[in-house]
């Protein structure tokens, strides 16, 4: 192994503390025997956890988010698959800054998004709260979903598909039992990617979340508002604990650097 | 089965770019046709037009009876084997060979069947349930071959299916593709950009230009009379003269270069279809000697080729390229003549 120098050492070291510390903090918090947020905790109790799903409101908007963001991302995958499709397979033909127009939410500050989606699907369309959600989450999640998925693309060679059309299968039959089977793995991987953005939403959701219907986070915020206590921490290690899981379960079938490739 | 390929007319376009003109092509039952030409200039896209992965502009396609101009492509019934192998990464070798079969409606047992029996004829026995990734190169090209032979087409092509292997397995892959095809006795059109290659697997070749075929015609034919400068070019003719014919005298051809120094070549193998031509001449079409009749030149740089020397030779008309005996090795800057050789040379009408 290569020696490292002490001070990029140090630095390294720094940089890992400044990642962790806040995370250890929660964690400590969200077991602390007493009524406020503290660290270092004192005491040792799961009761905040028990708590949290005693709150209706939590209970409530744990499935409204978990809800949406299989909605948003499905919705998003639906229009995204066909869309990287179509930018890999004429790729030479479409115009350049094409590909360019399905990253641009990413680009946009997310608080400006979720307040054009606002004036745009909320109040400009009517739509319904949970439709308005699904909507801009879905929008939230597109760049991923074609990205990633695009991504996937790029590497597949269309003559496999040609070669299938040859042997006598229609061009939709080849999507599904040719293309769609070799990018499996793009399409899994954006899921996972637009799944967890979509469920730690904070800016998009805030704008377009109304009366009876909220998600987690938003949810999060309003009961920080008026009970400074240790269900918030619970929650955050819980949404923590998702989001390692499902990254867990990237690794052990995917292999992490798939998304970051 | 074997039917007839016939495309009459046909013309195809990128955008506003012409990319192939008014094509006529005619592929005999049973024949091998192979289309050859440097990139651009039309072959792949002729393949295209037929597999119906692309619409002609104008034309028709014919296959026998069967017109296939606007049929679909998964409904033409061709065999086809991809440069790239083009492969299903997801499906073993038994299930890749069967792909053709399960979408004509083949029951599953009798696919299987004949999946494996067609993995045999390529020697592929054993490897049925690898998948594409476990492969060698050769070895996945035979599965494409199968792949393609197994749905028994009327028409089979080949989309440059050699060029990615290595130069030992591919005259190998070449005579087994040209064997199968002859014993199924089914048309084929070919397409690559080698030469050797072409003239090796094929009855006749094509050679393609900006969209035209420049000529058809056997092998042997396009080898020793080219049609005109391209050909001879592309075949090997790398002296191209432009020069003229001044009389035909006795049972010689004579022919005035610039700077008036003259060839006669015999009448009997030498036609004159026009009065300004183009003398064309392999390096071993023109040998260097001290004296004779022939093209006057100055030695220039001298390379061994193993079976001869060849001189880079400053003439009247300009560098060309001759071969002289190992006997003797000539210096930069001697005099010499240029003799031709009737079987490697060629008049040409001037374009």
């Amino acid at each position: 192994m290569a020696r490292v120098h002490p001070v990029l050492g140090a630095f390294a070291v720094l940089v890992f503390a400044l990642l962790l510390a806040p995370l250890v903090i929660i964690i400590g918090a969200s077991v602390s025997d007493t009524t406020f947020l503290t660290f270092p905790p004192q005491g040792l109790t799961l009761h905040w956890f028990e708590r949290l799903f005693e709150i209706a409101a939590f209970r409530r908007t744990m499935i409204t988010s978990f809800l949406l963001a299989v909605g948003g991302t499905g919705l998003s995958l639906l229009i995204g698959i066909p869309a990287a499709y179509a930018l890999a397979r004429w790729r030479g033909g479409l115009p350049a800054f094409l590909p360019n127009v399905f990253v641009l939410p990413v680009l946009i500050p997310e608080i400006v998004l979720g307040f054009s989606l606002m004036k745009s699907v909320a109040t400009g369309l009517g739509l319904p709260i949970i439709a308005a959600l699904l909507v801009g989450h879905a929008v939230l999640v597109l760049p991923y979903c074609v990205r990633v998925v695009g991504a996937s693309l790029n590497q597949f060679d269309f003559s496999i598909e040609e070669a299938a059309v040859s042997l006598g299968c229609p061009r939709w039959r080849a999507f599904f039992s040719v293309v769609l089977p070799n990018v499996r793995a793009g399409v899994i991987a954006a899921f996972i990617l637009a799944f967890i953005t979509s469920i730690n939403d904070v800016s998009v959701s805030i704008f377009l979340t109304g009366p009876g219907v909220s998600t987690l986070p938003i949810q999060i915020l309003a009961h920080m508002e008026q009970f400074f206590d240790p269900v918030i921490a619970s929650v955050s290690v819980l949404l923590m604990l998702v989001t390692v899981g499902v990254m867990a379960i990237v690794e052990f079938t995917l292999g992490l650097t798939f998304l970051t490739k | 089965m074997s039917v007839s390929l016939t495309l009459a007319g046909v013309s195809a376009h990128y955008g506003s770019t012409l990319v192939l003109e008014n094509l006529d092509l005619h592929v005999a039952e049973g024949e091998l046709v192979a289309l050859l030409g440097a990139s651009g200039c039309g072959k792949t896209t002729t393949l295209r037009l037929v597999a119906g992965f692309l619409q002609p502009s104008a034309g028709t396609i014919r296959l026998g009876e069967r017109d296939l101009t606007r049929l679909p492509a998964h409904s033409r019934n061709i065999g086809l084997v991809f440069q790239t192998y083009a492969l299903f990464p997801h499906l073993t070798v038994r299930d890749n060979v069967a792909f053709g079969l399960k979408q004509r409606g083949v029951a599953a047992a009798e696919r299987a069947r004949r999946a494996e029996a067609m993995i045999a004829t390529v020697g592929l026995e054993g490897l049925a349930d690898r998948h594409p990734a476990n492969l060698s190169g050769g070895q996945r090209q035979r599965v494409a071959l199968a792949r393609a032979l197994v749905i028994d087409p009327p028409l089979l092509m080949f989309d440059e299916p050699l060029s990615n292997l290595d130069a030992k397995l591919r005259i190998d892959m070449r005579v087994e593709i040209r064997r199968a095809q002859r014993d199924r006795g089914t048309t084929a059109l070919y397409v690559t950009h080698d030469q050797e290659e072409a003239f090796s697997i094929s009855d006749r070749v094509a050679i393609m230009s900006r969209g035209r075929i420049e000529q058809l015609g056997p092998p042997e034919e396009l080898y020793s009379r080219p049609a005109n400068a391209f050909v001879a070019n592309f075949v090997g003719f790398s002296n191209l003269v432009p020069m003229r014919a001044v009389t035909e005298a006795g049972d010689a051809v004579r022919l005035e270069m610039q700077g008036g120094a003259t060839l006669d070549l015999p009448r009997a193998r030498f036609a004159v279809p026009a009065r300004e031509v183009i003398f064309a001449a392999r390096a071993e079409g023109l040998t260097v000697a001290r004296e004779g009749r022939g093209i006057p030149a100055t030695l220039g740089l001298r390379t061994y080729l193993g079976r001869a020397y060849q001189y880079r030779c400053t003439t009247a008309a300009g560098e060309i390229v001759a071969n002289g005996p190992l006997s003797e090795p000539l210096e930069p800057g001697t005099r010499a003549v240029l003799v031709p050789e009737p079987d490697h040379c060629a008049i040409l009408r001037a374009e």
